[in-house]
């Protein structure tokens, strides 16, 4: 970054002919320490800041900080009954809960599902779309393509693949009993699969603009060093693409963490709760069970599990920083 | 494009080991290109045959005969007309809206001097940290206070503003050099024309970047959609869809053409705009 101290410049300049002004015996007036022009600009600072700032207080800011006082209450078994204060009861009961546990379980085996064999896939088409062929313009787009698709698309594509009386993996030979989507054992696994295809084009475009960030000077300097394809992959492709991996790595966690639209189409959180991540587990605990306060609980819950892989990126992004330059 | 692959040919390797390795290379692409291309190629197939074709052992892999009335039906009968219509408007309302108000607030926190600017700029990165999930519960509740649900106003308003968008368009906005600014204060540029005329046209890389990354997000939302809409009038594509395939469960062709619908529009964007589509994906994650 070149420009970083100069965002007064402008308004610096702009001062010079107003607030130095003579007054009315001819005399220089002193500049007051904050002239017509500063107020100005704050009040235009302030002005441009109020669209954003009003939406983040309503939709972002207020209903986050809700939650932590949602989950002191109970919500009353029928509605219209009061609620009832219980304080960190709930938070408790909520958090200690085996129900609790198996969708912290379950998300963390998804996100081990989807993140590793996603990023390795990805890693593996960028390498191999990373040469000069004619016609690699083609299969780079091939490989971007499902970025066009959305979670809904890829369900409803898969869903179908998967159905036991029509789909084509039963016909393959896959056809577990009870069929995959409803088979304890097999539905995450499925879920996950329908992800990694979904998210492949993504985490194609990220290795790839990775890749073409690496000097070639490195490659040549190993190639002229006598290094193979092979060990030139593990000792220069890979460690100066590490930066992108990590930053993959964490933003698939966060997104194995926000999972819903698969579940909501195709498991609904089950079978036996198998697929209940998360973010099901509180959309469901609103949605069907209307129960605020335990859905608050979940939802705090759910943001220190994002804050924590937050963190954990930053700390990551800093260490590339270090290692990088 | 440089390629870091395979070494170029060595002196004595011999012509026929060149055109092998070539022929691997590509016969490896072709092969991945169509695993990963064939969930979406059977789709176009299954909405072009007959009910019966598709549930048909052996599986048919090419439409001879296509059948388009599927399209028509998931058209009109199915809703999809509708469901993409309001798609189109709440995404672009979105898009727009993020880009106008990261722009506003970008330019705030590159070009002007004001209390708090720290502290403000840390609370709206502070909004990355909190994911959107989070927030449902109070937002249906205030959504139906404000009277927003099944409304367009209720799918687009809360996101409206973007904290990565701001923080994207800034740094961008830093790089402005400060000879341009001198420049346009001499000329009398106020900020607004400062804004419109030099800033914003010079991050326009940026901008594009962003409007890709909102278009995108806006489309695929799908939790929001869900819980603030009730009926066809505001539905959006991809909870469409899921109505769609609910309801022509018999007519597996109707759900395999929707599926085309709502992924066609994405499908254009993603070949006009790729360049743009890529930035916007990557920005944050290569470049510090």
């Amino acid at each position: 970054m070149s420009f970083t101290g100069d965002s007064g410049t402008l308004g610096a300049l702009a001062d010079v002919g107003e607030a130095d002004a003579l007054d009315a015996q001819g005399h220089v007036r002193r500049r007051p320490h904050f002239s017509r022009r500063r107020l100005r600009e704050v009040g235009l600072a302030y002005l441009m800041l109020s669209p954003s700032m009003i939406i983040f207080s309503i939709f972002v800011f207020y209903p986050f900080l809700r939650n932590f006082y949602l989950g002191f209450f109970r919500t009353p078994p029928f509605p219209g009954l009061p609620k009832r204060y219980v304080g960190l009861e709930q938070y408790r009961e909520v958090l200690t809960s085996s129900a609790f546990f198996n969708s912290v379980k379950v998300t963390v085996q998804f996100a081990l599902m989807t993140v590793p064999v996603g990023i390795a896939l990805g890693l593996a088409l960028a390498v191999l779309a990373h040469q000069q062929l004619r016609g690699m313009a083609v299969y780079r787009t091939i490989f971007s393509s499902t970025v066009a698709t959305s979670v809904a698309v890829a369900s409803v594509i898969f869903g179908t693949l998967f159905n036991p009386v029509v789909g084509l993996l039963p016909w393959l030979g896959v056809n577990p009993r009870p069929p995959i989507l409803g088979n304890p054992d097999w539905a995450l696994p499925a879920v996950a699969l329908i992800t990694v295809w979904q998210t492949l084009g993504l985490t194609f475009i990220l290795m790839s603009s990775g890749l073409q960030a690496i000097p070639d000077e490195l490659h040549e300097a190993a190639r002229v060093d006598g290094a193979g394809a092979w060990a030139r992959f593990w000792k220069v492709t890979l460690p100066m693409l590490s930066p992108t991996i990590f930053f993959a790595v964490v933003i698939g966690g966060i997104f194995a963490f926000q999972t819903f639209g698969q579940i909501d189409l195709l498991t609904q959180g089950g079978p036996l709760e198998k697929t209940n991540v998360l973010t099901y587990f509180v959309y469901d605990t609103l949605h069907s069970k209307n129960d605020d306060g335990k859905a608050a609980v979940l939802s705090v819950a759910l943001f220190a599990i994002t804050l924590t892989l937050t963190l954990v990126q930053m700390r990551v992004l800093e260490r590339r920083v270090h290692y990088a330059r | 494009m440089r390629a870091s692959g395979p070494a170029p040919p060595k002196a004595g390797k011999s012509k026929a080991r060149r055109v092998i390795g070539k022929v691997v290379r590509y016969g490896l692409l072709t092969l991945l290109a169509a695993v990963v291309l064939f969930p979406l190629y059977i789709t176009v197939v299954n909405s072009l045959l007959r009910p019966d074709q598709i549930a048909a052992r052996p599986p048919k892999f090419f439409p001879f005969d296509p059948q388009w009335d599927a399209y028509s039906r998931a058209w009109d009968g199915g809703h999809m007309s509708r469901y993409l219509v309001n798609s189109v408007i709440v995404t672009v309302a979105i898009t727009a809206g993020q880009v106008v108000t990261a722009i506003l607030a970008a330019y705030a926190f590159a070009f002007l001097e004001f209390p708090l600017k720290r502290t403000l700029f840390a609370v709206f990165l502070a909004t990355l940290m909190v994911p959107f999930e989070v927030t449902i519960i109070t937002n249906l509740t205030t959504a139906r206070n404000l009277g927003l649900l099944n409304s367009y106003a209720g799918l687009a308003v809360p996101f409206l503003a973007t904290g990565f968008g701001a923080f994207l368009l800034r740094q961008a906005f830093l790089q402005v050099p400060s000879d341009l600014q001198d420049a346009a204060a001499l000329d009398g540029y106020g900020h607004w024309r400062f804004l419109a005329r030099v800033a914003v046209p010079l991050a326009r890389p940026t901008v594009a970047a962003l409007s890709v990354f909102a278009f995108l997000g806006a489309w695929n939302q799908y939790l929001w959609p869900l819980l603030i809409t009730e009926d066809d009038e505001y539905r959006t594509v991809q909870i469409g869809l899921e109505q769609l395939s609910r309801t022509s469960i018999d007519q597996l062709n109707v759900t395999f053409a929707g599926v085309v619908i709502a992924a066609l529009p994405l499908v254009i964007l993603l070949l006009v705009f790729q360049k743009q589509l890529v930035r916007g994906l990557t920005a944050g994650a290569v470049k510090g």
